[in-house]
């Protein structure tokens, strides 16, 4: 006998050996436990108890999870729901996720992971209650922190993140250059009951392999030459909030197996470290490349993307959603404004127009970097039309059937030439980074021309 | 040699009397390919058929990795309030973490592991204490960092599950 109330908890599986392990698994956490092998049998059960949460394979014969999960919440709404599946079914999960399920569960999963969620099931019910009616509140908005849409997908997006900050799934967000990927992971930390707990950052591109490594995992005092004291990694400062891997498609074989072990059995140890230490913080990745290509390529194991791929989320480019460009134009005025102390009221309507059509390879990082600049030279309280410069070649240079990767790889040398191939500049003007931008060099195998020809 | 020792930290922790059985092979229908670990409800349902008329618990230790469907590894796995329990030693080893050797701390793990499973056919659920044996430990960074005991409590609870039982 327990002091505390039972926990009553619903198995539902077709698989007898599955419900038989999992509840005695958990009737040893204190935990009571019944069975059901169909989604039938478990809406009969309903009503025999006051459930605290049910445990849902996703699919069974019949009713699949969702389908009786639907069921459940028209009677009991507030039913915490916890989906099981496996890897190959992970889109339904993340449908899952958006019809209500509390969160999910990749089969087979580590025991403490299970144990440490449902603890949080337990003394945090109240809380999550609340949470859900704000969540419904804040979804007419066009905002999710510092990030602005009104494009559809977008605003799906927003969603989305909005409910998996609740859980402590992996989220890989995949999109070009400048999307926003990096404002959207903080905005899911920040939405999160992690966000009084540190947001790491790690960029993966721009280490070699024992920097990055070193920087993930720590160091030992001594570990190797130049090891002079003890050093955390991120990992390690991540505590309990959340770490960010940035460019994840970047990184190297070896360190991408470290890496996948890491995250499976959720420990680590320093370099030249023997202690294991658990990773408390969740983990969000981001990357620009096209990862299944990558996958195809034999450069990323497809089961490390798994492993981060929990649930996915892709940025679309801003061409794809042109009606977000006047919106983030007058977000960007707005803001620098105050912090260039200047009273810009708006834009001409040429000048918005150019932008509108505008292609932006560098997305809406290249948009305000030009707004900025526009607001640097603009004379008066209105940008015109010769404020704003594109550096050169727009889609009307550049017309006939070209790929854009054509368009973007002409752009970029012309812009690498006309800044006499200084890179901080360059990127700068395309609105990317200096990682980006060399690995664009590399990926076009452009180079500098003898004597940078003007004309 | 291992064995020999277990029995007498088991035989002093519930002053009872402990018996080493003739080894048993892991029944092969336990084996999970695509995983290679074994099934540890399947061996717990094998250990059933064996306890002797005798005995009032069974308790197996194997050198396999365990799992059950769900969970990528269990360190084992017991019937509640009931008769068998089952411990793998495969994950208590520090070389499975890359370390070197440990054979004191290996016997302490395999040590508490046993209590642990064995205090669960007693009745015993997790204890919230972390100086108790039955707190729950997924890794083994919990296991050593747990007590090596049954607390006050849990100890007080699985005499009284023992003594209202059959009799020995
Ligand atoms: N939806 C948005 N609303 C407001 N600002 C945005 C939005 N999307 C991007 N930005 C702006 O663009 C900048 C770049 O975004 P961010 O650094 O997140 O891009 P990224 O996708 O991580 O790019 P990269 O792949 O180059 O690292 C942000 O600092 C912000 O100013
Ligand atoms: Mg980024
Ligand atoms: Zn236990
Ligand atoms: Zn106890």
């Amino acid at each position: 006998m327990t002091m505390e109330k039972t926990v009553n908890i619903m198995v539902v599986d077709d698989e007898e050996i599955v419900r038989e392990s999992l509840t005695s698994w958990l009737e040893e956490d204190g935990y009571h436990v019944e069975c059901a092998e169909g989604g039938k049998k478990a809406l009969e059960r309903l009503p025999e108890r006051n459930w605290d949460l049910m445990l849902v394979d996703l699919k069974m014969p019949g009713m699949d999870g969702i389908q009786l999960m639907d069921e459940v919440h028209k009677t009991s709404p507030d039913m915490l729901v916890i989906i099981m599946t496996a890897f190959a079914t992970v889109d339904t999960a993340v449908k899952a996720m958006k019809k209500g399920a509390y969160d999910y569960f990749v089969k087979p999963f580590n025991p403490d992971d299970i144990s440490l969620t449902i603890r949080k099931i337990v003394d945090h019910r109240k809380l999550v209650q609340e949470n859900q009616f704000l969540r419904k509140e804040l979804k007419k908005q066009y905002k999710l922190r510092d990030m602005i849409s009104k494009n559809e997908k977008m605003l799906e997006i927003f969603d989305l993140a909005r409910t998996v900050a609740r859980s402590n799934s992996t989220v890989l967000i995949q999109g070009e250059s400048g999307t926003g990927k990096e404002l959207l992971a903080r905005a899911i930390h920040d939405e999160s009951p992690r966000t009084n707990a540190p947001f790491i950052s790690v960029s993966c591109a721009s280490l070699t392999e024992s920097l990055l490594e070193s920087e993930l995992f720590g160091h030992e005092k001594g570990a190797f030459t130049g090891a002079a004291a003890l050093k955390r990694g991120k990992l390690e400062l991540a505590q309990d909030g959340t770490l960010f891997l940035d460019e994840i498609g970047d990184i190297s074989l070896k360190l991408q197996m470290d890496l996948l072990r890491v995250l499976e059995q959720r420990e680590f140890r320093r370099v030249g470290g023997s202690d294991l230490i658990a990773i408390g913080s969740r983990i969000l990745a981001a990357t620009n490349r096209d990862l299944k290509k990558a996958i195809a390529e034999g450069r990323f194991r497809p089961d490390l993307y798994y492993r981060l791929n929990v649930i996915s989320i892709q940025i679309p480019p801003l061409r794809e959603r042109r009606e977000d460009i006047p919106l983030l134009v007058e977000h960007f005025i707005e803001k620098f404004n105050i912090e260039m102390g200047k009273e810009i009221r708006g834009v001409s309507e040429g000048a918005m127009r150019i932008m509108v059509d505008n292609e932006w390879p560098g997305n809406a990082r290249e948009l305000r970097n030009v707004v900025e600049r526009a607001m640097v030279v603009a004379k008066g309280n209105l940008i015109t039309e010769a404020d704003v410069s594109l550096s050169s070649s727009g889609p009307g240079a550049n017309p006939g059937a070209k790929s854009l990767e054509e368009i973007e790889k002409e752009h970029i040398r012309l812009v690498l030439n006309e800044n006499h191939w200084n890179i901080v500049r360059s990127a700068h003007t395309l609105g990317i980074d200096r990682v980006t931008l060399y690995n664009k060099i590399k990926k076009y195998g452009l180079k500098r021309e003898g004597v940078a020809p003007k004309e | 040699m291992i064995l020999q020792w277990l029995r007498k930290e088991v035989a002093d922790t519930f002053l009872a009397t402990v018996r080493e059985m003739p080894p048993m092979s892991v029944p092969p229908a336990s084996f999970e390919a695509g995983r290679n670990q074994h099934s540890s409800t399947k061996i717990l349902k094998e250990l059933l058929g064996e306890v002797p008329k005798d005995a009032l618990k069974l308790l197996g230790i194997t050198g396999m990795d365990l799992c059950i469907p769900i969970l990528t590894y269990v360190f084992g796995e017991a019937q509640l309030g009931g008769t068998a329990a089952v411990v793998s030693t495969a994950r208590l080893r520090q070389e499975f973490y890359g370390g070197a050797p440990d054979r004191p701390l290996f016997l302490e793990r395999v040590r508490k592991e046993s209590l642990h499973e064995l205090g669960h056919t007693f009745g015993l659920i997790h204890c919230r204490s972390g100086e108790c044996v039955m707190h729950l430990s997924n890794t083994v960074v919990d296991v050593d960092a747990k007590g090596r005991n049954f607390c006050t409590y849990c100890r007080t609870v699985a005499a009284s599950n023992a003594g209202g039982g059959s009799g020995k």
